[in-house]
């Protein structure tokens, strides 16, 4: 009955808004979803703060196929929704011919660039984040073997992964970091119980720190790293509170910030391209009650002096996706 | 390759496995009766998430397995209902329920506990534990056979083994029980069974019944595992099983084997995402012909105890030899160090192995897969 209710509810907000929501701003998350605990939940969280702040009223849409981007762009931008923020690189294709179509309307998305004059492009320097949890798995390891489990085999992970051994590698040259990716398909974002036997594989293989930048398939990284007694690093959101004691921290990216601001600057959004890195705080590593005891002393002024390195150009991190190369595996 | 590491990937093997024997038996079962089940992926999925949500609510995994299993039972049955009492297509049906379930989790799974159709994480005693079989500790001392026995056969959960179970009984229900032949027929012959004066309607609910009831397991393994539900989470496990199921031949011993070598294809790729081609081979031809040995020694058994006759050991007796030879030849090739072998498979090439290796079976260049006759057409009753 209450999930009647709820869906009547739902239907009846639905009526209520559709008519009055003229300039209102619109998010579309990718396919992962809106509580992914990841990347799409901090798009939905900037959203949220927007909503809680201003008062305003946005609309939402979760993709379940490929084939509906093109649509749910279309539908918004028909229905005047202005700003319309999308969240994920593969709305690119879709995006392009979309905006094209309607001039007027302003577009956001995260993750990718797509040159148009209608459209702000939001990258994060995530190859920088990944490189300052790299420092700290250096650390919270003994020996000097650590892991990354990525989702889908795509440059974008790979940025990750490359950036997680360089900030390894810059504190145990010789160490060894296994790179493994879940799959070729998007079913590879929530995979948990393939997560968790690629982490039960690289433990074998001597490693002691997993970082996961899965999606769903890391919260079977983050469940198998506690059962198996290795460190995990979370990804996107911070989540170091879904496994409080065993997640060594998260490499936060403020997908939230992107949409927040995009949300706030409303149909006067200024376009162009934007990178969000460590110097105006787009990417960043997580610190909180839950993770305290695990970070020492010497990790965190290592963290820090790596990152003041980075911003002050002293350290370059290698972006895995401007050549598709990795000098560090 | 070490040792340890084989028994590693072997161990890994049987738990990537077990899900996908479970839901193989399931369509084995559903499919000898007549009745095509594409909708495994689905059952797999609203198990999972039912099992989830009550071992989590109630906090004891084996009230979440009865859930489990009565979530996948109702889909069977909405099967069911579709398929056999409406007479409706079958695919249509499995696609509808696959549709259903991924859907239908999420919207439940919000409402109930507002984390976007994930469950929260069980907590440990919530799951199942893994079970140490007697003396394991005392006998991981013993060279070789120790270590197999304490980390390959003990320290799994109790639904690994309830699969393994399984086999031998689905077996045994199958061929020699009247049921099983009944079973059998219907999805053969369905109008001689009518003949006969026994229900087609009938048996072939009960097959959908034994099918929901292994699809529960297999999702509460899943659920288990992973400690929660989270959305898709099966990730065409239930697609790998009819895979599986074709390549076995709809037979359940066979059945075993491809789960297996599905399994050991999963863990492989999972422990390297490039294998080199002669380690590879290496690996494979060894697990081949140490399992074909147990087969062959099987059927020496059954000559001795002369229920087959001397002839029929020369089938895997050949094979038993071929496999060997392979062996020798990779290592001679490794000793000579021939640039030609030396190169990696990627990972992806071992996820897509088992789709490959269905293709090769049903193109018929090993055996004929032949599927039950009557398999996909609802029975309608002359008048």
């Amino acid at each position: 009955m209450t999930l009647m209710k709820s869906f009547l509810g739902a239907a009846a907000t639905l009526a209520l808004t559709s008519g009055a929501a003229l300039a209102d701003p619109a998010l579309i998350f990718d396919l992962g979803g809106k509580f992914d605990k990841s990347f799409n939940e901090s798009a939905y969280n900037g959203a949220e703060r927007w909503a809680a702040e201003t008062g305003g009223t946005y609309r939402d849409v979760e993709l379940t196929s490929d084939a509906q981007r093109e649509q749910a762009l279309r539908r918004f931008a028909e229905s005047g929704y202005n700003p319309v923020v999308m969240a994920g690189f593969n709305f690119a294709t879709a995006l392009e011919t979309v905006a094209a179509d309607f001039p007027d309307t302003k577009f956001a998305i995260i993750d990718m660039v797509v040159d148009a004059p209608n459209v702000k492009s939001v990258v994060f320097s995530e190859h920088e984040g990944s490189y300052l949890v790299g420092v700290a798995a250096a650390y919270a390891a003994e020996g000097d073997t650590v892991s990354f489990i990525g989702g889908m085999d795509m440059p974008l992970i790979s940025k990750f992964a490359c950036g997680y051994a360089q900030g390894f590698k810059s504190v145990k040259p010789d160490g060894t970091v296994i790179v493994n990716m879940t799959g070729t398909t998007p079913a590879a974002w929530n995979d948990p119980i393939k997560g968790g036997e690629l982490t039960r594989a690289q433990k074998a293989a001597g490693s002691e720190v997993v970082f996961a930048a899965a999606g769903g398939t890391g919260l079977g990284v983050l469940q198998t790293a506690k059962d198996e007694g290795i460190l995990a690093i979370g990804v996107d959101s911070n989540q170091n509170y879904l496994q409080p004691g065993t997640v060594l921290t998260s490499m936060v990216k403020r997908v939230d910030n992107a949409v927040y601001d995009a949300f706030m600057q409303g149909d006067a959004l200024e376009t162009g391209f934007s990178v969000m890195g460590l110097s105006n705080g787009g990417v960043g590593v997580a610190m909180d009650d839950n993770n305290a005891s695990l970070m020492t002393d010497e990790m965190t002024a290592a963290l820090a002096d790596a990152e003041a390195k980075i911003i002050s150009g002293e350290i370059v991190v290698h972006d895995y996706m401007s050549d598709e190369t990795c000098p560090s595996y | 390759m070490d040792f340890l590491t084989i028994l590693q990937i072997l161990d890994s093997t049987l738990r990537l496995a077990t899900p996908l024997l479970l839901t193989c038996l399931a369509g084995l079962f559903s499919e000898r009766a007549g009745i095509v089940d594409i909708g495994l992926e689905g059952k797999l999925l609203a198990a999972a998430f039912l099992s989830g949500a009550v071992a989590y609510t109630t906090g004891s995994i084996w009230l979440g397995l009865l859930a489990g299993v009565a979530a996948s039972m109702l889909f069977s049955m909405l099967h069911g209902l579709a398929s056999i009492t409406f007479q409706g297509d079958q695919l249509i049906s499995g696609v509808a329920l696959n549709f259903l379930a991924a859907g239908l989790t999420v919207v439940i799974g919000q409402s109930w506990f507002r984390l976007g159709g994930r469950t929260p994480s069980l907590p440990t005693d919530a799951r199942f534990g893994e079970w140490n079989l007697p003396f394991s500790d005392a006998m991981s001392k013993i060279p070789a056979f120790g270590p197999a026995y304490d980390e390959l056969i003990s320290g799994h959960t109790a639904l690994t083994y309830i699969a393994l179970l399984a086999v031998p009984i689905s077996w045994w229900v199958l061929y020699r029980t009247r049921f099983g032949l009944r079973l059998r027929a219907v999805g053969e012959n369905p109008s001689a069974v009518d003949t006969a004066g026994i229900s087609v309607v009938r048996l072939r609910y009960i097959a959908l019944i034994i099918a929901g009831a292994l699809c529960g397991l297999a999702g509460t393994y899943l659920a288990s595992l992973a400690a929660g539900f989270v959305k898709d989470m099966s990730a065409g496990r239930g697609y790998i099983a009819l895979a599986a199921l074709i390549f076995a031949k709809w037979r359940p011993w066979y059945a075993l084997s491809a789960t297996l070598l599905f399994g050991l294809l999963e863990a492989v790729g999972n422990r390297y995402q490039n294998i080199q081609f002669l380690d590879f081979v290496e690996l494979f031809s060894l697990l081949g012909f140490a399992a074909l040995a147990v087969v062959l020694a099987v059927q020496i058994i059954r000559v001795a105890l002369s229920t087959i006759s001397v002839r029929d050991l020369a089938k895997p007796f050949i094979a038993c030899l071929s496999v060997g030879a392979v062996l020798v030849a990779t290592t001679a090739i490794r000793a000579m160090d021939l640039p030609l072998f030396g190169f990696a498979l990627p990972v992806q090439f071992m996820q897509a192995l088992p789709y490959i290796l269905t293709v090769v079976i049903l193109a018929g260049f090993i055996g004929k897969a032949i599927p039950p006759r009557a398999s996909g057409t609802p029975y309608v009753k002359e008048r």
